[in-house]
């Protein structure tokens, strides 16, 4: 399924801070995780998460440290920070927010408009 | 780990490829590589041959171009060294054709300001006084030309343009006061913010356009000194070689070459540093790497000189206008290190070392401003004393307040980026003061 640009762009901070906040990570793992939790439905471009983790870094929400891979290369983990536990809380409300609008407005479509008389 | 020769291979030459991209540094690289080979292992574990996995690794990588330019977008000084993050189509060339016609017609139109200000005002200090009115409208039109400027924040920035025309003419200055000498000279810095406004494309709300704006003052900076340098060997060897000859060249120099080369080259400076960004991108960061250790020496030797000698005998206002220089050099140092800093770096050595030199500035400065504070108490404000201990009181704060964030950054408490911000909110505060200067003091000081 393909989903808009638009929407994965504001889905992926929360996405991202919300997998770390299960514990620290590095690239390949997260892209891995949006796949397991959307169940491949959602497609990444695998190359715009980094610039993602870097601004994420720059804000202070998360912190990165160089360690080292199973296969002895070099790899970035990524931690989230008390900061961007906040950060995370406050999409959250504002996402169910947007999540329970969208709900409503879902079931409004399946039923049929009710057509008010006298005022056509 | 793979070790089949032929995939090597092909992740060496993508590698190649990334590593092309100036937006994406090589510990990116280094992150993406480890991403690729993790995909592929994984691929390859599903049933693809290295080839089919390779591919779809990278593919699923993304388009370079958009990758890198969100690279860009995010680490904005490295789009500093990049200006275009796809190639120019193929009109570049007319483009920049066009471009070295509009910067020499605007080189010439500054040159040709101040030649038609010599000739029309007998006073020279009347043209002293305009300069930066004459010279810098060329710079910010070569700027609004070059960022497409709006016409309302063009007409919005001319308002202030205008009154500081005004001031600096119309007011009555004693013409040997120093208010006179004030107002003009902190009318540049203020002109100078009015610049900024068209450098930022009137985004000057934007703290990467304004650390933009840091970097490229300093490169025009050196820009212009290395062209002045050119220059003067140029002037030498011409007065040398006509005067052997006989002929006279320096009313020529006087009347015609100075005027037209010196403004120009500011202009042609600003174009050289917006087109050739990377040539010396590395001199500013590179300058504040030699002079901090140095400074820091420097700053020292002024401290134990003030506790061996028993403080300060003979305070005068151009003790503290030294001290001024002395803050603005380590505020220029600091700006210039921070401005090619990488932001995500761990805190280092270098760190340490400037937090080391903005404390000893501010001792050196806490030491002269107790003297000079008793000295003012004893006789009286004048227009020179106040000004200088006014510009040393907002640097005074600007360093103060970077040591403190400095330091929480290097106890680990707070990011970078902190101190980053703080460096471009608070530039604002010197045009204010400096407009102040313009506008207030020749008043309040009766125009002395």
């Amino acid at each position: 399924m393909h989903i808009d640009k638009d929407l994965v762009a504001a889905s992926a901070t929360p996405l991202v801070l919300g997998i770390l906040a299960d514990g620290e990570s590095y690239g390949y793992a997260i892209v891995k995780r949006v796949n397991e939790l959307s169940g491949g439905r959602m497609q990444w471009t695998d190359g715009m998460l980094y610039p993602l983790l870097h601004r994420l870094e720059r804000l202070g929400y998360v912190e990165a440290s160089w360690g080292t891979s199973e296969a002895g290369r070099r790899r970035k983990h990524y931690a989230i920070t008390p900061a961007g536990r906040e950060t995370l809380a406050d999409r959250q409300q504002q996402w169910s927010v947007v999540a329970d609008a969208l709900k409503q407005v879902w079931q409004d479509v399946q039923r049929p408009p009710v057509v008010v008389e006298g005022w056509a | 780990m793979s070790t089949n020769p032929e995939l090597e291979a092909q992740i060496d030459q993508w590698r190649g490829y990334v590593q092309r991209r100036r937006a994406i540094s090589a510990s990116d690289v280094e992150e993406m590589e480890d991403h690729l080979r993790e995909q592929v292992t994984d691929l390859t574990g599903t049933g693809l041959d290295d080839d089919e996995a390779f591919l779809v690794s990278v593919k699923r990588m993304g388009n370079l171009d958009e990758v890198s330019r969100e690279f860009a977008r995010e680490h904005s000084d490295r789009l500093w060294k990049q200006l275009v993050l796809v190639p120019e189509p193929s009109d570049g060339g007319a483009r920049s054709w066009r471009e070295l016609g509009v910067v020499l017609a605007l080189a010439l139109g500054a040159g040709a300001a101040v030649k038609l200000g010599v000739e029309l005002f007998a006073d020279e200090m009347v043209v002293v006084r305009n300069i930066g009115l004459l010279v810098l409208p060329f710079l910010a039109g070569y700027f609004a030309w070059k960022r497409k400027l709006t016409w309302r924040v063009g007409a919005a920035l001319l308002v202030p343009f205008a009154v500081l025309a005004v001031v600096l003419n119309v007011y009555p200055f004693d013409p040997d006061g120093s208010t006179l000498f004030l107002a003009a000279s902190h009318s540049l810095v203020a002109l100078w913010a009015l610049v900024s406004v068209v450098y930022a494309g009137g985004r000057w709300r934007s703290d990467a356009r304004r650390m933009d704006y840091v970097r490229f003052t300093g490169e025009l900076a050196i820009y212009f000194v290395l062209i002045a340098l050119g220059g003067g060997v140029l002037i030498g060897l011409t007065l040398g070689t006509l005067g052997l000859v006989g002929v006279d060249f320096e009313p020529v120099l006087e009347s015609w070459i100075l005027p037209f080369c010196v403004p120009g080259a500011l202009i042609v400076a600003a174009w050289l540093v917006e087109a050739k960004q990377n040539v010396v991108e590395n001199i500013a960061p590179v300058l504040t790497r030699v002079f901090t250790p140095l400074t820091i020496v420097m700053l020292l030797v002024f401290l134990g000189v003030f506790a061996t000698t028993g403080g300060l005998l003979h305070v005068d206002r151009e003790l503290l206008i030294l001290m001024d220089a002395v803050l603005v050099l380590v505020l220029c140092l600091l700006l210039y290190s921070i401005s090619a800093r990488d932001s995500l770096a761990p805190p280092g050595l270098f760190d340490v070392l400037q937090l080391v030199l903005v404390v000893a500035a501010l001792a050196v400065d806490a030491v002269t401003l107790s003297a000079m504070l008793t000295r003012i108490a004893e006789f009286g404000f004048s227009a020179n004393k106040v000004a200088a201990l006014g510009l040393n009181l907002v640097l005074l704060v600007h360093l103060a307040w970077s040591a403190w964030l400095t330091v929480g950054f290097l106890r680990g408490a707070r990011p970078f980026a902190p101190i980053e911000r703080w460096q471009t909110r608070y530039l604002p505060a010197y045009a204010v003061w400096a407009l102040i200067v313009v506008v207030i003091f020749p008043p309040v000081f009766a125009f002395a």
